[in-house]
């Protein structure tokens, strides 16, 4: 038997926020080089869960650990969890002002010339930008494929060895699409045999369309804030596509 | 430094008169020494190191290189004056008095000479200064540098300083003000008259270094012709004790327009009260006005700006930022817009508040600590694009906030 070396470990996690227990009795273990993805309706809570793992202190831990690389990271900030190789692209970021994307790609890889690196240079014209588009505020009147663009991005310079992705195919048209996903496969390791990956990932998204060009390892239903069940990514989706998530509510209570 | 009797009369009368705002500085307390203390040199490159590093950091170059000209005053003496451009004229405003007759005629024109206490000191004390004029459709891309230098400790320095730019004439200046490493205070008053004939443009850019314990009170005006343009920029994010200042800027000439850029980083226990102000009387003339201010520790800041718009068709906008960083500092913005004609535009926004936690939390997202995100946040938020220069000096000017908002 494989003994697969986990990175993620969450047990019996309930997470507040103001005050509101929003998930509760959540179990979720990533191994190593493997890809999860999260499904669920809009509110069911995937987007908590996301910002829970990367520890924003709006959501408050009342039950339950986070282990990441077998360390307890429960009570530690953001930033520590990210310098432990927790990576993320966010749905919906937000624009600051005089903050430029160029800045940031600069101390996500570790550069600190002024003219950035031609291996990150190389990477900004695979992802349809260049120095005058790397040289805007971040996010500042972006597009919506310009920001998940821009998120994969940067999480090309960091190589984090645990990604998370909030709906990184949401507001997306088909051709973009492709692209971001071939870059997400690149993140995960995708192109190396299954027992050879280093790099994990969780996918979040409500519709699965971006399971057509990434592979997942283990799908998870997510419904009112609960995990409704776990398992082969295909057939979960085929469940739901034909029953909508509906079918996974009585999963979640069963009739007896 | 006064011709006219009249004039000596009305700055006499002055003498006692308190500023309209800031704090009232005893003029008294400090130490007048005379011009000619300190001795003239040919060359920036003649000071002393530390001093030619002090002055890098307000942007003035001692090796002159990408530079039209050079002036420095140390306390009350203009110590050098050099220029390479053929279409601008620099001189020591005594030099420059004693050459041209008709410079009178531009004293105490754009600043009334009885505006307060600090003018009237001005013209009461034989003051040095610049005179810069760039002749007549003269385009000249390089600065002019010019560097106030308080040397001497407790001395009160004033400047008085004269900028003609003739018709169609285009001219840039760098101003950096600062002080010797050991000093602690000194009082500094600058006034300055600025000229733009028809068809002008000037772009005036200043950095002010002092130390914790300087008086600062400038006193600016601009006199616009028709289809000129004036665009300052004033960078202040190093302590100071206080700093009162209003620059007004009188857009007579049609089409004429001003712009007026600050970035203002409050520190320690620095009081600033920076304004800007446009009266608006030419046809079709306008201003637009873009202030970014940071307050920490227990620093308070005035941003003031003033449009009155007194003639048809005039515009005006002021844009007023704030971030307050602790709870003892202050940001107290005061937007008015005054107008007193039929079709014209005058508009505000002004915002005061805190940093995005959003944005914090992002940053930390990618592997900066919550100080990190907050600092770059915050130059980021000063570190405005400052419009209206030339290509090359756009660079240079970037790179001297760049500098200022190293100590933020």
């Amino acid at each position: 038997m494989v003994v697969v070396k986990l990175i993620l470990e969450i047990t019996d996690l309930a997470i507040e926020v103001s005050g509101k227990e929003i998930l509760s009795d959540i179990d979720l273990y990533i191994g190593k080089g493997e890809t999860h993805v999260l499904l669920g309706p809009n509110g069911s809570g995937k987007s908590t869960l996301f910002m829970a793992i990367l520890g924003f202190p709006k959501y408050k831990v009342k039950a339950g650990e986070i282990i990441f690389k077998g360390e307890n990271i429960t009570n530690y900030s953001t930033t520590e969890r990210v310098k432990m190789g927790i990576g993320v692209s966010f749905q919906n970021p937000p624009a600051i002002r005089g903050v430029k994307l160029q800045d940031l790609l600069k101390i996500e890889h570790g550069e600190t010339d002024e003219e950035l690196s031609p291996e990150m240079m190389d990477l900004v014209t695979k992802l349809k930008f260049d120095d005058r588009f790397i040289d805007r505020d971040v996010n500042l009147g972006f597009s919506g494929g310009e920001v998940k663009r821009s998120e994969i991005l940067q999480l090309l310079a960091q190589k984090p060895d645990f990604i998370m992705f909030d709906e990184p195919d949401s507001g997306v048209d088909i051709e973009n699409v492709e692209l971001l996903a071939e870059e997400i496969n690149t993140l995960l390791d995708k192109e190396k045999k299954p027992g050879m990956r280093e790099k994990s990932g969780l996918l979040i998204t409500h519709l699965g369309y971006i399971l057509n060009f990434v592979n997942a390892d283990t799908a998870h239903v997510l419904m009112d804030g609960k995990i409704a069940c776990s398992g082969n990514p295909n057939e979960i989706l085929e469940d739901i596509r034909k029953e909508g998530f509906k079918g996974c509510v009585e999963c979640c209570n069963p009739i007896h | 430094m006064l011709q006219s009797d009249t004039l000596k009369k009305r700055a006499e009368k002055a003498r006692k008169k308190k500023a309209a705002l800031g704090e009232d500085i005893e003029i008294e307390k400090f130490e007048q020494e005379e011009a000619g203390e300190h001795e003239e040199i040919e060359s920036l490159e003649e000071l002393p190191e530390k001093h030619k590093e002090t002055i890098l950091k307000v942007g003035v170059e001692a090796t002159g290189a990408g530079r039209a000209g050079s002036f420095l005053q140390i306390d009350q003496t203009g110590v050098c004056t050099s220029c390479s451009s053929e279409s601008i004229e620099l001189m020591n405003m005594k030099n420059a008095l004693e050459k041209y007759d008709w410079l009178n005629d531009y004293m105490w024109k754009a600043v009334a000479v009885d505006t307060d206490k600090y003018t009237a000191e001005t013209a009461l004390r034989e003051s040095s200064g610049y005179f810069i004029r760039a002749l007549p459709g003269s385009r000249e891309i390089f600065p002019i540098q010019a560097c106030m230098f308080i040397g001497d400790t407790n001395v009160s320095q004033t400047v008085h300083n004269i900028i003609i730019a003739e018709e169609n004439a285009e001219l840039h200046i760098i101003t950096g003000c600062t002080t010797g490493s050991d000093i602690q205070s000194a009082l500094h008053i600058g006034v300055s008259e600025f000229y733009l004939k028809k068809g002008a443009k000037i772009t005036f850019t200043m950095v002010h270094n002092w130390a914790e314990q300087v008086e600062v009170r400038p006193r600016t005006g601009v006199i616009l012709g028709d289809d000129s343009t004036y665009i300052s920029n004033y960078i202040l994010t190093s302590p100071v004790r206080t700093i009162q200042s209003y620059p007004t800027a009188y857009c007579q000439g049609e089409n004429s327009r001003t712009v007026f850029q600050s970035i203002l980083g409050g520190q320690k226990d620095s009081v600033l009260d920076i304004g800007s102000r446009a009266i608006l009387t030419g046809k079709n003339s306008s201003t637009e006005m873009i202030s970014r201010a940071v307050s920490k520790d227990q620093s308070q800041i005035y941003a003031r700006g003033h449009l009155a718009g007194k003639s048809p068709d005039v515009k005006g906008h002021l844009e007023c930022m704030g971030l307050v960083l602790s709870d003892d500092s202050l940001i107290y913005s005061i937007p008015e817009l005054e107008g007193s004609s039929t079709d014209l535009e005058l508009s505000h926004e002004a915002a005061v508040g805190k940093i995005a936690e959003e944005e914090v939390l992002y940053l930390m997202s990618r592997g900066l600590t919550e100080d990190e995100a907050a600092s770059m946040i915050v130059r980021g938020f000063l570190s405005m694009d400052i419009t209206g220069l030339p290509p090359e000096l756009a660079a240079e000017t970037k790179r001297m906030l760049d500098l200022s908002l190293k100590g933020m």
